[in-house]
């Protein structure tokens, strides 16, 4: 059992919590995951780690609230526990001095972009960040983003807050400036991320991102999140999760998304109606 | 008394009412039929059997206990050797061991040993439920404290040995639950998964300990395990990486591996989804690809799912199929439809990404290879599409590069596997390794009978004499 030491919620649907770890806190390094499931009849579901602090022993993670086992996880409290959580799952990405980096983050996948964006910072590279939200009411951790970058640069769907449109927007924007850009790292939803690859494809700007297959073991045993990077197919948990963005296959990746979705509303539904969710 | 050539048939679940469950299939024997069997044991002299036996259990002795109608005496002998009969029992090929070479083999039947075993165990089981524990002697605490990485038969079996022996040991596991295939592969008509759940308590109660969510290479190294006072690790973490034919459209929704597939329904009980989270398709035309007892636990899980055509495409002939004859004929007798001498060559999906068709060749027998079979080939001009909304996966599996690619100085062989001296000692000192990591790809005895060796060369690597 792990111990919830913190919760809070970052922003509509978008829920920080924070638990006691200690020997994943150990090991883990950024671009890592955790795979958790909340209680005995819970299925597996993977999780960045957003945040560790070594000495406290704890791990951050940040999750969106979409179907029943977010939600369900989103119900529980500081004092609650969480059954199981294996990790730290995946390969860390890699980080180098690169010169001028930028990093992406959309939605949720804003909280993995900022130890990142800190890290490579930290390793003297010229961090340029560039964050999207829903809209105004969605944006969270913009401080922590601007203290971990140089320049940071904010978009949401509707314009209520920073540029209208997309992060693919203020990129192309950056780059017809004609910023030098080194490398790119992006994470979020798989079609933000298709965007970015396919406009700096184009440019031919190194890019990475870190995929959100499906998955179940995490370890290498299922096959659950296999998918076609540069014609081979590679395992999400095992091989990445970051791979060049130029190689990956993200048709592929939407479509295997999508392979439950008949049953995931089935479940959504049917815990809606037990907790009398929304009522 | 004449000799009784047949031997005593096991009462089973019939075909019609079992493919639509997930109960035990074989359900055991009673006490009359028990000891009329363990009657046709002849006691020989040679008992061939205990040298059949990849653990050695003292065969004719547990028999002559039950014919006596003394099951605690039996139990207490099969416990010498094994520490799980009830699972051995259920799942070991008897035919290829002890009953392979059962002298009444030569006039009739062979005793059904396994039979035997699980009715002995199961009395045991029952006696357990009750709180009647009889635990087998240990010697007094020597303090030094082992790591088992794998909580499969080979993990548990070294764990038992090493327990008994008075060590304090710990099984780390990577799944939030212990047993490895016993309870992510084999399905619950084969192996109820309570037994294995029973078996984990009366490991604890002998005194090993267990610590899940723990990825031996990522969570902790072994060097991390010498670090906090291990003084010796046992590797059993099994065989559990899927293959893949790696040929087109294999990625498409609904193709799983049969380790995806299995753990799904087995170890998340998606076979009870929505009750338990964990969702997964059910197809109404399935095909299984593949013919060992892998392929053939898919082929019936599907079936039991709920699947109105499970198709087995095996590229060689039936008699080639590596899976137990017991497994093959239980899914022919459930209707699985066995394709034979035919092999998918790519895979056909609709708009939304999920498979409709796969497309197959058929296959004609060449000459013998390395494995001793005729190698499969195809017959150019034979390829047909076969109209199918599910695929499963199940060609075998490799090593897992977990632990050797994490562990410095661990020499690996050919495959992946780890390489190990006489004594199950690897190159690195005072790690030992056995099972499915070792050999690849085997058996439950064979992976409990190497814990079991590791246990005793472990004891002797403790006390400096190895
Ligand atoms: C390596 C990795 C790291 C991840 N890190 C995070 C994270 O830090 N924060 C976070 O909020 N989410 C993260 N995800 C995604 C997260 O696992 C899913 O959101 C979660 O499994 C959804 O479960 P659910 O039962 O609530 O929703 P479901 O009912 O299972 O799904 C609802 C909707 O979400 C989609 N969905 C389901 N699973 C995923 C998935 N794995 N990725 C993307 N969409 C999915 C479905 O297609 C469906 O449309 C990560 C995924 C991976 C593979
Ligand atoms: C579907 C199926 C049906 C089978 N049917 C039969 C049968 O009827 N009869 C028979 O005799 N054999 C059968 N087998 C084969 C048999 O189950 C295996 O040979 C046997 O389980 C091997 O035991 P093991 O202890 O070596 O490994 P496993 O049983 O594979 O156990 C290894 C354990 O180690 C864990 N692990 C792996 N890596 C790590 C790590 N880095 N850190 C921590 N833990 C880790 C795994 O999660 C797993 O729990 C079957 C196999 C399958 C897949």
């Amino acid at each position: 059992m792990f111990k919830i030491l913190k919760k809070e919620v970052l922003a509509p649907k978008t829920i920080l919590m924070e638990t006691y770890a200690p020997l994943i806190a150990k090991k883990a390094e950024p671009g890592q995951f955790i795979v958790i499931r909340v209680n005995e009849k819970g299925e597996r579901i993977p999780l960045t780690i957003a945040d560790f602090n070594r000495e406290q022993g704890t791990i951050t993670m940040v999750f969106q609230e979409i179907g029943k086992t977010t939600n369900l996880l989103g119900t529980k409290n500081v004092g609650d526990a969480i059954s199981d959580i294996l990790g730290p799952l995946g390969n860390p990405t890699e980080t180098d001095r690169y010169g001028t980096v930028v990093t992406i983050g959309g939605g949720v996948g804003i909280a993995p972009v900022y130890p990142l964006s800190r890290k490579l910072k930290s390793l003297g590279n010229k961090v340029i960040s560039i964050i999207g939200y829903r809209s105004k009411d969605f944006v969270f951790w913009e401080e922590r983003m601007r203290s971990s970058s140089d320049e940071l640069l904010i978009a949401t769907n509707d314009g209520s807050y920073g540029a209208k449109g997309f992060v693919t927007d203020v990129l192309k924007n950056l780059i017809d400036k004609g910023t030098h850009i080194d490398r790119i790292y992006a994470i979020g939803p798989a079609i933000m991320m298709k965007a970015v690859a396919d406009l700096t494809r184009e440019y031919k700007i190194k890019t990475i991102v870190s995929l959100n297959s499906l998955m179940v073991c995490g370890m290498g045993m299922c096959g659950a999140c296999r998918i076609t990077v540069g014609g081979e197919t590679k395992f999400t948990c095992a091989d990445g999760p970051d791979f060049d963005a130029h190689l990956v296959n993200f048709d592929e990746l939407m479509k295997r998304l999508n392979t439950y979705k008949k049953e995931e509303k089935i479940s959504f539904e049917k815990w809606k109606e037990e907790v009398g969710y929304g009522a | 008394m004449g000799l009784k050539k047949k031997s005593v048939p096991m009462r089973e679940q019939p075909p019609e009412v079992r493919k639509h469950n997930f109960l035990e299939v074989p359900l055991g024997y009673n006490k009359e039929e028990a000891i009329l069997e363990a009657q046709r044991c002849l006691q020989c002299p040679t008992h061939p059997c205990i040298d059949g036996c990849p653990v050695h259990i003292n065969i004719p002795r547990f028999i002559k206990a039950i014919k006596e109608d003394d099951l605690q005496k039996a139990i207490d002998i099969i416990h010498e050797s094994n520490l799980l009969p009830a699972i051995t029992g259920r799942v070991c090929p008897q035919e290829d061991q002890c009953q392979a070479v059962c002298v009444m083999g030569n006039v009739g039947d062979p005793v059904s040993i396994g039979r035997l075993e699980r009715y002995v165990a199961d009395w045991e089981l029952e006696k357990r439920k009750k709180g009647e524990v009889s635990l087998p002697p240990k010697m007094p605490p020597k303090n030094k404290k082992v790591a088992i990485i794998g909580s499969g038969p080979a993990g548990l079996s070294c764990a038992a040995d090493l327990a008994k022996m008075g060590y304090d040991v710990t099984i780390f596991e990577g799944f939030h639950k212990t047993g490895g295939v016993l309870t992510y592969g084999i399905p619950e008509f084969r192996l109820p998964k309570w037994i294995v759940e029973e078996e984990k308590k009366f490991f604890e109660q002998l005194g090993v300990k267990f610590q899940t969510d723990v990825l031996i290479g990522r969570t902790l190294t072994i060097k991390d395990l010498f670090n906090e006072k291990f003084e010796a690790v046992f590797i059993g973490v099994g065989a559990g990486l899927p293959r893949f034919m790696h040929i087109p459209g294999e990625n498409l929704d609904n193709i799983y591996s049969a380790n995806e597939f299995l753990t799904r329904v087995n170890l998340m009980k998606a076979y009870k989804f929505p009750e338990y989270d964990t969702p997964i398709k059910v197809g109404k035309r399935v095909a299984v690809i593949g013919g060992g007892n892998v392929a053939m636990d898919a082929a019936r899980t599907a079936l039991r799912l709920g699947a109105e055509h499970v198709y087995l495409i095996y590229r060689r002939s039936r008699k080639e199929m590596p899976a137990r004859e017991e497994e093959i004929e239980h899914a022919e007798q459930e209707g699985i439809e066995f394709m034979l001498l035919t092999n998918p060559i790519r895979y056909i999906g609709d708009e939304n990404g999920f498979v409709k068709q796969a497309e197959c060749i058929k296959m004609k027998l060449g000459e013998e290879d390395a494995s001793g079979r005729r190698r499969p080939i195809p017959i150019e001009g034979s390829e047909f599409k076969l109209d199918i909304d599910q695929v499963i996966v199940a060609i075998g599996t490799t090593p897992n590069p977990i632990v050797p690619k994490t562990t410095e100085g661990l020499k690996t062989g050919r495959h992946g596997t780890i390489w190990v001296d006489e004594n199950l000692q690897t190159s690195v000192k005072g790690v030992f390794a056995g099972g499915d990591i070792v050999t690849g790809a085997a058996t439950v005895i064979t992976a409990m009978g190497a814990g079991r060796k590791a246990a005793a060369s472990i004891d002797k690597y403790l006390k400096g004499e190895l």
